[in-house]
């Protein structure tokens, strides 16, 4: 009889079509040809943030209208990218829970949260949480508090717990994990806590470590001649955006964030390896590949955790292994991601701290452009020309979408003295603010960097971009808008008032055979598709 | 007001924060001279863009007083800096450590130390003079008046006395946040003006001179213009003399919000 009810509540599920999640790590590897699903934080482990969907195109984006809304209740922002597997949704909600919805409906079907203590430190940001990672039937949340949590994908019961590092210490987790081969990659937070940054993968059946690479090389350690003294404990370079990964070459590419104290190096002379830098890790050892810094001796909080997009394109005259960075320094990088070979630098956004790159892609440093007690003036912003928000890349047509903030701000230095779990920054900014500073999408040709056309925000926006096989990307903006943009040249196609300020990034699935776009705004969730009956399309498919 | 919301936004998204720092002791009497200097580094940097380079005032309130609104003790002085005055354009000193927030509340303090200036001036024939010469129609005071200027209920709370009387004579050297003047020609030719109450990517709205909203798409604007330059108020240099000047500004000064 008992058996009856349960094949019987399957067979209803099934036909409702919910399935029991079941990822296994090929599946992933094969995101970009399953696009009716978004299976990982970037939708693959390229981090293209692209889908191969066309439903929606130019001709009827126009039509576009809600699907459903999920509201949260949270405290804190609702930046999450929600993952979308065989019928349900999964996303995160501030300050750290996680809730399966269906993705007919939005109607929720568990969630999970963590009691977290009174005094949470999240020093240097807010309580968010960025999204999860799925592999097999388990889905991974890392913590404010810095746990690293697997919870059954069909009910939310907690799987394990492993402690990734103290919360008192200003260590903590906003990022989604990422899941690869049989282990969970996890970065950290807390570059202006004064933290000694890390990466870790842990087993993703036990939770136990299997390897942490330290972002700063303690003594002894190739780069640790690149501090003084002590400065090295304190020196930051969290990891706290997600990744990207390479299969074939079984490299994990991870950006680093700023040396500690951020605005005052005069505590921390020389490069401080490897802040401000993109990391190649060997997946299964932890072992460091290659690095490449940005940003030497960073005093303007220039993170480099931006993400790295992985493609394949022709530079120098033959088709080569690159890694593509539109870094908050202003500069859009093409890297060798089998060495670290810089390649090309282009800037995309208004700066004036440098003259240009030099031939291995190291800054020329204009004079007077560090901080200074009385405040010194200088672009982009210490939230970067573009910040923690996804680009997007076609690797049909080769374009580079990124969101730009065009904003200066006048640099202080102040004292950097270092207390365990208290902000360690020594210094700050005031930002231009008002119709002083302005937002843009821009399309970059990514074999040269050109931009191929702009589409100007009213404001520096904090919300990334998703562009799909149908000629469409898809955008957030500061003051609510979810719109769509035509691929080819930036043009308006449609717009949603959502009420509440953007700081997510789009993503694209299906529901019942139809593309559907998603993103949260404000402290809500909302999914658009195409009417019941769509005009047959016109448009173009790229 | 907007502004500082936006300051706000900027510090939790863009990767900062208010450490939740609280004052362990009262360090203002323990501090030596060298550091009251220092606070006055900082306090020149952060803080004189609104208060004035020596706290007299300016866009924000004059420091130069024995007691401040809002703080009652030191602490409470040191809790205003590092924390900012929700809903007002004061913004929290995230950059600065709990040493030096203290060091800059010693400056502060000892700006305090002086003999408050009385206002020459009788506010009450400047009320007089508000009320008779349209003030009323642009502005709101205690819930009457009109809105297409800035609401003055507590201006004198929120301005010094030099900034107030330079906005009277030359409105242009402070033109007040959020009171964009915006010239809009629509596709039919339709051209309307008026001060922006929003904008964004998409569409932008405002206020008439008549205090009508309108409302339009940028798809259906030929033409948009932001005159950062424009200022409704005129000058009211030669409309007082010295002494109405005297009487219309200690009126101002005294619009502290009090009911």
């Amino acid at each position: 009889m008992k058996l009856v009810r349960v094949l019987t509540v399957a067979g209803c599920l099934l036909t409702a079509g919910i399935a029991s999640a079941q990822v296994p790590y090929k599946r992933i590897v094969g995101a970009s040809s399953e696009p009716g699903s978004w299976l990982t934080y970037s939708g693959n482990y390229q981090a293209h943030r692209f889908s191969s969907l066309n439903q929606i195109t130019p001709a009827n984006a126009s039509q576009l209208k809600l699907a459903w809304v999920y509201q949260i209740n949270g405290r804190g922002r609702f930046e999450t990218s929600p993952l979308v597997v065989d019928g349900v949704m999964y996303v995160t909600e501030p300050p750290t829970k996680v809730t399966a919805l269906d993705v007919r409906t939005g109607r929720p079907l568990w969630s999970w949260q963590r009691p977290l203590p009174l005094l949470i430190k999240t020093i240097g940001f807010g309580p968010t949480n960025r999204g999860v990672a799925i592999l097999d039937d388990t889905v991974y949340v890392g913590t404010l508090d810095a746990h690293l949590i697997a919870l059954d994908s069909k009910s939310g019961a907690v799987r394990w717990d492993t402690p990734v590092a103290d919360n008192n210490t200003g260590h903590a987790i906003t990022a989604a994990p990422l899941a690869i081969d049989g282990k969970i990659i996890v970065g950290i937070s807390g570059g202006e806590a004064g933290i000694r940054g890390f990466l870790d993968a842990y087993d993703a059946k036990t939770g136990k470590l299997a390897w942490r690479l330290w972002t700063v090389p303690g003594p002894g350690e190739p780069g640790h001649e690149t501090w003084s003294g002590d400065a090295w404990k304190t020196g930051g370079a969290p990891t706290w955006v997600t990744g990207s990964y390479d299969p074939d070459l079984n490299l994990i590419y991870w950006g680093t964030g700023n040396p500690g104290p951020d605005w005052n190096g005069d505590v921390r002379p020389g490069d401080n390896l490897y802040s401000c830098s993109l990391l190649a890790i060997d997946a299964s050892s932890g072992k460091l590949k290659w690095h490449f810094q940005f940003t030497p001796h960073d005093v303007h909080d220039w993170d480099a955790t931006e993400i790295p997009v992985l493609l394949d394109a022709n530079v120098g005259g033959r088709t080569r292994k690159l890694v593509a960075m539109a870094n908050r320094n202003a500069f859009f990088y093409l890297l060798d991601r089998q060495t670290g070979e810089f390649l090309q630098g282009t800037t995309y956004a208004k700066q004036t701290w440098a003259s240009g790159l030099d031939a291995k892609g190291r800054p020329i440093v204009l004079p007077n452009t560090e901080p200074t007690v009385e405040g010194n003036l200088v672009y982009p912003s210490l939230q970067g020309a573009t910040n923690w928000f996804s680009p997007s890349y076609n690797p049909r047509t080769k374009l580079f979408y990124v969101a730009v903030r065009e904003m200066g701000a006048y640099y202080y230095k102040g004292e950097a003295e270092y207390k365990p779990g208290t902000f360690f920054a020594g210094g700050g900014e005031r930002a231009l603010a008002g119709d002083k500073a302005w937002g843009a999408i821009r399309a970059l040709e990514v074999e040269t960097g050109k931009m191929k056309w702009e589409f100007r925000l009213q404001s520096p926006p904090w919300s990334g971009v998703l562009a799909t096989a149908g000629g469409v990307v898809f955008g957030g903006s500061d003051e609510g808008n979810f719109y769509a943009l035509d691929a080819a040249n930036g043009k308006p196609l449609w717009e949603f008032q959502t009420g509440g300020p953007m700081a997510s990034n789009p993503v694209s699935f299906l529901i019942d055979g139809k593309q559907h776009v998603a993103m949260a705004s404000g402290h809500a969730l909302f999914v658009f598709g195409l009417p019941k009956a769509p005009a047959p399309s016109k448009g173009r498919v790229r | 007001m907007r502004r500082s919301c936006k300051l706000l936004v900027l510090l939790v998204l863009g990767g900062l924060s208010i450490a939740a720092a609280s004052p362990q002791d009262d360090l203002i009497a323990k501090l030596t001279s060298s550091e009251i200097e220092r606070g006055r580094q900082m306090f020149v940097a952060h803080c004189a863009v609104c208060h004035g380079i020596e706290g007299t005032g300016e866009r924000g309130p004059s420091l130069s007083h024995p007691s401040l609104r809002r703080v009652t003790d030191d602490k409470a002085l040191f809790n205003l800096i590092q924390n900012g005055v929700e809903g007002s354009e004061m913004p929290g000193a995230w950059q600065l450590s709990e040493r030096e927030v203290w060091q800059v509340a010693g400056y502060v303090r000892s700006l305090g130390r002086t003999t408050p200036v009385k206002l020459p001036g009788d506010a009450a024939n400047g009320k007089r003079l508000y009320e008779s010469n349209g003030c009323a129609a642009c502005h709101i005071v205690s819930g009457s008046g009109g809105v297409l200027g800035p609401e003055l209920t507590d201006i004198g709370a929120r301005r010094s006395p030099g900034y107030l009387h330079a906005a009277v004579v030359d409105p242009a050297s402070s033109a007040p946040e959020g009171y964009l003047v915006v010239r809009v020609t629509t596709r039919e030719s339709k051209k309307i003006w008026g001060v922006r109450v929003n904008e964004d990517s998409f569409t932008i709205q405002l206020r008439d001179s008549g205090g009508r909203f309108h409302s339009f798409r940028k798809t259906d604007i030929t033409q948009l213009k932001k005159d950062f330059k424009a200022e409704l108020m005129p000058s009211y240099r030669d409309a007082f003399n010295r002494s109405e000047m005297d009487d219309l500004v200690a009126y101002l000064a005294g619009l502290r919000g009090e009911q």
